[in-house]
């Protein structure tokens, strides 16, 4: 499996108090745990089980992902600007790896 | 041919085939059932009591594609230190699992609503409870009409 590769979409600026909706995909297969492989035997469970939000180094919004959440999981939610400054993204894999990303927020 | 029954080569296949049938049919009839949901709900909240309203769960009536189901859930709140959300919770009934996702919201969110995308392996109910600052619960129910399911196999 090529590597996850996140997406993010923030708007870049915005005004003090305006509530912004962030747009999260990231590329993973989300195997289920459910499925069969042509002999038969079980594709073992690997998902992304949590994706956090934080802004400035604080946790704004957290998912947990159980097996049922489709593949590329796709995640919206909202921010209310308050201050400049920067988000950053985080997926962990069931694997133990973490993906990243970053993005910058600009408040006039 | 005799008419005591003496199992022909013929019969023994079929009969193996029927068990290897009803073997590969065993594992998909494992899915949650709506007491597995209130067993979840249970865990995570005991036996408090959970009202309806103030949760607007927006899901299609009917999925052609179990695989990937829109799911938004917007919760009444005005999002303030004082009364705020704090967890959404999403279950679906008729899943091998019965978890789809959970949400953790901050005053910062500004707003409490989310959306991703799950899957349905069949028609069933999707479940929502949401949790507020100040400790009252709310649920949402909605059915899915599910065309194609989404386990794969």
């Amino acid at each position: 499996m090529a590597n996850p590769t996140p997406r993010v979409r923030v708007p870049a600026q915005a005004k003090k108090g305006e509530i912004i909706e962030i747009k999260t995909l990231i590329s993973h297969e989300m195997e289920s745990g459910q499925r069969k492989d042509s002999a038969g035997k079980t594709i073992p469970r690997q998902i992304i089980n949590a994706f956090t939000a934080a802004f400035n180094g604080k946790q704004v919004f957290a998912a947990t992902w159980h097996s049922a959440i489709s593949a590329n999981p796709y995640q919206s939610f909202f921010f209310k600007a308050q201050d400049s400054g920067e988000f950053k993204f985080a997926w962990k894999d069931d694997n133990g790896s973490e993906y990243t990303s970053t993005s910058k927020l600009t408040v006039a | 041919m005799s008419s005591t029954f003496t199992p022909s080569r013929r019969t023994v296949l079929s009969a193996g085939a029927i068990a290897a049938f009803a073997a590969a049919l065993a594992p998909r009839l494992a899915f949650a059932d709506e007491k597995m949901v209130a067993d979840e709900i249970k865990k995570l909240y005991g036996d408090k009591k959970i009202d309806a309203g103030k949760i607007k769960l927006d899901v299609p009536q009917i999925a052609e594609n179990g695989l990937v189901v829109p799911i938004t859930v917007d919760v009444e709140s005005p999002m303030t230190d004082a009364d705020f959300v704090k967890a959404v919770h999403v279950f679906a009934d008729g899943n091998p699992q019965p978890g789809v996702v959970s949400y953790t919201f901050t005053p910062d969110c500004g707003k409490a609503s989310a959306s991703t995308r799950m899957r349905l392996a069949q028609t069933q109910n999707v479940v929502c409870i949401a949790e507020m600052s100040n400790g009252a619960l709310y649920t949402a129910k909605a059915e899915v009409k599910v065309t194609i399911g989404g386990c794969g196999g």
